[in-house]
């Protein structure tokens, strides 16, 4: 069960006052990461890069801020993890992958400058499946990550080393990146809250691309109150992100606690399908009997096309994914494979050696969906099909419901290795989470329970720019489960 | 739907990927998996009025002035290969460089001369 | 020898680089020139995380150039990428407008040498991306690459395969380039690879309503290239069909050093650029209000300028069209006629006076010293006879070279016309008593030495004797007694 005391506000406070020292804090953290990281082979592996003067620095500057007497920042000394597909000028910028090993981006995302201007320390970047694609973290060209809670599974992907690094304390919280479930997955397989905001609401400039129709900065952390918080700090407008919504953001923290009563949440009778675990089916009803408990009012309601959302995403995703990872071809930066005599050999080369095996599956899948003679068929049909689960959401928020209480994954935590057999297995882990991001509202995984020890995570789903009423929801449910 | 193997090769080339024939193999039968699970879109009917698209408002369109994001450090250190304010590749084999040795001035057209592609039929002429 | 006529049809595809500062996703300078990859950022160096966003000017250039081509504007349009490699082509995609563009279903007229108008249909217009350059001499064996230009704005204007002559093909360039300088939407220059044309050329029987195979001729980089090249390719593919032969669909290079049109050497890419709505930017949207604006601020187009300066100037068709050149020369010249009432004066000085000038001098009319106003002082000067025609004119020139101005110019250098009777009555005397010999053969009935002693009375008087006065009183004296 999560810890229902917020981590973040403790500490800033702490630090604002003067009763820690961010540079002690960042220190710490460093110190638990290098201990529990360990090596790629034996450790949790959760950060590709960490520490460094960059820390150094940007800990001794908040310091220093708060002896001047200045204002601090809402986050000021929050040691904080950053997906390595997220562009920072002060560590490497992988993507979990050989094309990128060691690229150093010229430029800060804007949420890695948001963070910083409320004076959060970033420590590190972690590890994830290549270029985000993969729900296990098990496709980064950097080994895998090991789940906190059992080091013999996963811990979800893509965000894997994000959810891994807070829910073993490294970290209060991280950023990470959600296109199909990427960061709710791994939210619920290690234990934490995990958030993925509506299309629109966070800056993508600085996320690295992967389905641009799709991705979406999301956050976690050990409470609801934590990921919100973080979430609060990096949302808002960006002129330099044309997909970022000028929609102001409200204060989502101060209707946190006002509790379920008058919340009317629907259940969707297809997100119940015979291939979930009836364990964590019953954690769910659980959970909404908590809820109505609790004042809201449980109603089941129908997303017709459900079944449909997994092959809909992956022929938008690929083909999304394929044009945009085009640029990687040895020219300006990265990898450029050595020997190659000629410009055609420098793009296949550098192609071949640097991608992963999933990644180039799914530009293959991607190129061909876009191509001609197939782009009716497929591109164009899921384009249609997408307009129909969209349908679907806005209908059911239509009838008066405010939030939708889902399972986040079909099953826990899978064994490393377990699924790497056959992809399309892989992809269906993906099945509760995609419809969101089909949909483009957000959606939220916070822990339910437990089934043979390891974390369930419960997905609560909100109309678009109804982050509000979400995360009261989940609020209401982290407390009613707290006991 | 099945794909074939010379797709899948097709499709490479497309990408610019070099496969193995090992791999060519395993993404040819992978593939043709994938796409069979995908069918199942086949069966769908209908379509709503709007597009799945989550983005409803139009492109925010900036003045023309001011500053690009700045660089933190210049391209130089980003090229794998970099000679003289340029990124440099190996020579493109498009060209009969002898033969076109006068046009090749210090002008614009001379990127025309390199393009290997003929544009798409969107263009003049008929179908 | 053949007895069919074949009858050649051309379309053309014209990229023009909009005058905007910034380029079109991101707000580095799109100024020409600069060294090489320092206009860069992000976004134009297609760097991992960033995204475009649209300029707002490339989008009001766009629009009036597709107003003042009789387009519709479309208050919707999309971006879509169209996915390729090439080394300078950072994204590894261009982002352009495929489905639909910002405008369709125009046309421009041009007028032939025979009088007769020419409609050519414009299909589309719309907005894209430029790319970097590719220069393959610069580094031995390779080839190196600038960014610079990757993400300046461009129109792209497709026409119908509505020309049918290479010289038609010249000059509706020729009047298209004059359109997009009256609208300031760009420079138009060649040279520096503003203004870039592929041609699309086919042949077919005359009288014929099926289209022959076309090739694609690239390459061309002035209007005259461009009229040679088709004149090249017609030839050649009417000698092949002539022949027996078929015409492939390919693309050729023009080599202007050797004459000829040269297929590509390199295997055909694949046609296929997986177009697809770029999903990082929403619809293009400009609204009919915004669109309307942009009409009713369009200035004069040159046809119509032309046409006015014939019934409202009287001017004749030739010098009509001479003067409205060029968006800058008819406004100098209206400014001219305006102030010195008299239009066709002003005609007849612009045309002579100034455009001789800048040529001789090889400048440009913005360069020029002499404003309207001052041109106009100067004709109203000679109208009233403060000084000659002929001393107009090297007063002008004067006016060029100083900046001075004419009045200034007469009094400093004493050149105000001379018209007093009495010093008339004076040199002539004085020339006619230099020159007994030439008179005694004037009387004896050289009667052309008339223009001599006129010559010396003009040398005697620095150019500033009333030539007609001074020309009834040389009479008068040379007058039989």
């Amino acid at each position: 069960m999560s810890a229902r005391v917020p981590l973040l506000p403790a500490i800033a406070e702490d630090v604002a006052a003067g009763r820690r020292s961010a540079v002690e804090i960042a220190r710490a953290a460093l110190a638990a990461i290098r201990e529990a990281d360990g090596t790629p082979e034996a450790g949790l592996n959760a950060f590709l890069s960490a520490g460094g003067d960059a820390v150094e620095e940007a800990a001794a500057a908040v310091d220093e801020t708060i002896r001047r007497g200045e204002a601090s920042g809402p986050l000021a000394g929050v040691p904080v993890a950053v997906k390595d597909n997220l562009c920072t000028v002060a560590f490497p910028t992988t993507c979990g992958s050989r094309i990128l090993e060691g690229y150093r981006s010229p430029f800060d995302a804007t949420v890695v400058r948001r963070l910083r201007d409320a004076g959060a320390v970033i420590v590190g970047k972690t590890n994830l499946d290549e270029f985000a694609m993969g729900s296990s973290t098990e496709n980064s060209a950097f080994g895998p990550t090991r789940n906190p809670h059992d080091r013999t599974r996963v811990p979800g992907g893509s965000s894997g080393g994000s959810a891994a690094a807070v829910a073993a304390g490294l970290v209060p919280a991280a950023l990470g990146s959600d296109t199909g479930g990427s960061v709710r997955q791994p939210a619920a397989f290690c234990g934490i809250v995990g958030i993925k905001p509506t299309y629109g609401r966070v800056s993508r400039y600085g996320l690295v691309a992967f389905a641009s129709s799709l991705d979406q900065v999301g956050t976690f952390g050990r409470t609801v109150y934590d990921a919100t918080l973080l979430l609060q700090t990096i949302a808002g407008p960006d002129p330099l992100d044309s997909t970022a919504a000028a929609t102001p953001v409200p204060d989502w923290l101060a209707d946190l606690d006002a509790g379920a009563d008058g919340l009317v949440v629907g259940v969707p009778r297809e997100f119940f399908p015979p291939e979930l675990d009836p364990r964590i089916a019953r954690l769910c009803h659980d959970a909404a009997e908590r809820l109505a408990a609790a004042g809201a009012d449980v109603r089941e309601v129908s997303l017709p096309h459900t079944e449909y959302a997994i092959p809909t995403y992956y022929v938008i995703a690929p083909a999304e994914a394929s044009s945009n990872l085009a640029r990687y071809d040895g020219v300006r930066y990265g990898l450029r494979a050595p020997g190659a005599d000629s410009a055609v050999a420098v793009y296949e080369a550098t192609r071949s050696l640097g991608f992963g095996a999933e990644v180039k599956r799914r530009i293959m899948l991607g190129t061909y969906a876009l191509s001609a003679g197939y782009y009716d068929q497929y591109y164009g049909t899921a384009q249609r099909v997408r307009g129909l689960i969209a349908r679907d959401f806005r209908e059911v928020f239509a009838t008066g419901v405010h939030v939708l209480l889902t399972p986040t994954t079909p099953s826990v935590a899978f064994r490393l290795g377990e699924k790497l057999e056959d992809p399309y297995q892989m992809y269906l882990a993906d099945i509760f989470t995609v419809t969101a991001n089909l949909a483009g509202v957000p959606a939220l995984s916070l822990p339910i329970g437990t089934v043979d020890g390891l974390p369930v995570g419960g997905q609560l789903i909100a109309d678009r720019w109804q982050e509000g009423v979400m995360v009261r929801a989940a609020a209401a449910l982290e407390r009613a489960l707290a006991g | 739907m099945a794909v074939s193997r010379e797709e899948v090769l097709r499709v490479a080339a497309l990408a610019r990927l070099r496969l193995e024939p090992a791999e060519v193999e395993r993404f040819t039968a992978q593939l043709n998996s994938i796409l069979d699970h995908i069918g199942a879109l086949d069966r769908v009917q209908g379509a709503a009025p709007q597009s799945g698209e989550p983005v409803d408002w139009p492109a925010p369109q900036r003045d023309d002035s001011g500053v690009p994001d700045a660089l933190a450090f210049p391209p130089a250190e980003l090229a794998p290969a970099w000679e003289d304010g340029f990124f440099a590749v190996p020579r493109l084999p498009a060209l009969d460089a002898a033969a076109l040795e006068d046009a090749f001035e210090d002008k614009a057209r001379v990127e025309d001369v390199s393009r290997s592609h003929p544009r798409r039929e969107e263009g003049a002429g008929e179908s | 020898m053949s007895t069919m006529q074949w009858e050649p049809v051309i379309g053309l595809e014209v990229h023009v680089q909009l005058a905007t500062s910034t380029k079109l996703f991101c707000a580095d300078s799109a100024e020409f020139g600069a060294a090489p990859n320092s206009h860069v950022c992000p976004v134009c160096l297609g760097l991992p995380g960033a995204l475009p966003v649209v300029n707002r000017r490339a989008v009001e250039l766009g629009v009036r150039a597709a107003l003042g081509l009789n387009c519709t504007v479309h208050e919707v349009s999309r971006f879509a990428r169209k996915n390729y490699f090439y080394p300078d082509l950072p994204k590894g995609y261009q982002i352009t407008q495929f489905e639909q563009p910002i405008a369709t279903g125009g046309w421009l007229e041009v007028e032939e040498r025979d009088g007769s108008v020419h409609r050519v249909r414009i299909r589309r217009i719309h907005l894209e991306e430029d790319a970097g350059k590719s220069l393959h001499d610069r580094l031995p064996g390779r080839t190196a690459i600038d960014l610079n230009r990757a993400g300046v704005p461009l129109i792209e204007i497709v026409t119908e395969p509505d020309l049918r002559s290479p010289a038609g093909a010249r000059a509706w360039l020729t009047q298209l380039k004059q359109v997009l300088e009256y609208l300031e939407v760009s420079d138009c220059d060649m040279e520096k690879g503003s203004l870039r044309v592929d041609a699309n050329v086919s042949v077919r029987p005359a009288g014929s309503a099926e289209f022959g195979t076309k090739t694609e001729v690239k390459n061309m980089n002035s209007f005259s290239a461009v009229e040679k090249a088709l004149a090249f390719e017609i030839a050649r593919q009417t000698d092949l069909l002539e022949r027996g032969g078929t015409v492939v669909h390919e693309t050729l290079l023009w080599d202007a050093a050797r004459g000829e049109a040269r297929p590509m050497r390199s295997k055909e890419e694949s046609h296929d650029y997986r177009y697809f709505t770029d999903p990082d930017l929403p619809a293009l949207v400009v609204d009919r209000a915004e669109i309307e604006r942009i009409r009713a601020a369009l200035p004069e187009l040159p046809a119509a300028r032309a046409r006015r300066f014939r019934d409202q100037y009287g001017l004749p068709a030739y010098d009509a069209g001479v003067l409205t050149a060029t968006r800058e020369l008819a406004d100098y010249y209206e400014a001219v006629a305006a102030r010195a009432g008299d239009a066709k004066a002003a005609s007849n000085w612009v045309m002579t006076d100034v455009l001789g000038w800048l040529n001789q001098q090889q400048c440009a009319l913005s360069e020029l010293r002499v404003s309207p106003e001052g041109l106009a002082d100067l004709i109203r000067m000679v109208a009233k006879g403060t000084i000659s025609a002929t001393m107009g004119r090297r007063v002008f020139m004067r006016m060029a070279e100083t900046g001075r101005s004419a009045a200034d110019i007469v009094q400093a250098e004493g050149l105000a016309q001379v018209s007093d009777e009495a010093q008339l009555e004076q040199w002539a005397d004085e020339v006619l008593a230099a020159y007994p010999a030439e008179l005694e053969r004037y009387r004896s009935g050289e009667e052309r030495l008339f223009g001599f002693f006129m010559g010396e009375l003009m040398k005697k008087s620095r150019g500033r004797a009333d030539p007609k006065r001074a020309s009834a009183i040389l009479r008068g004296k040379l007058a039989p007694r």
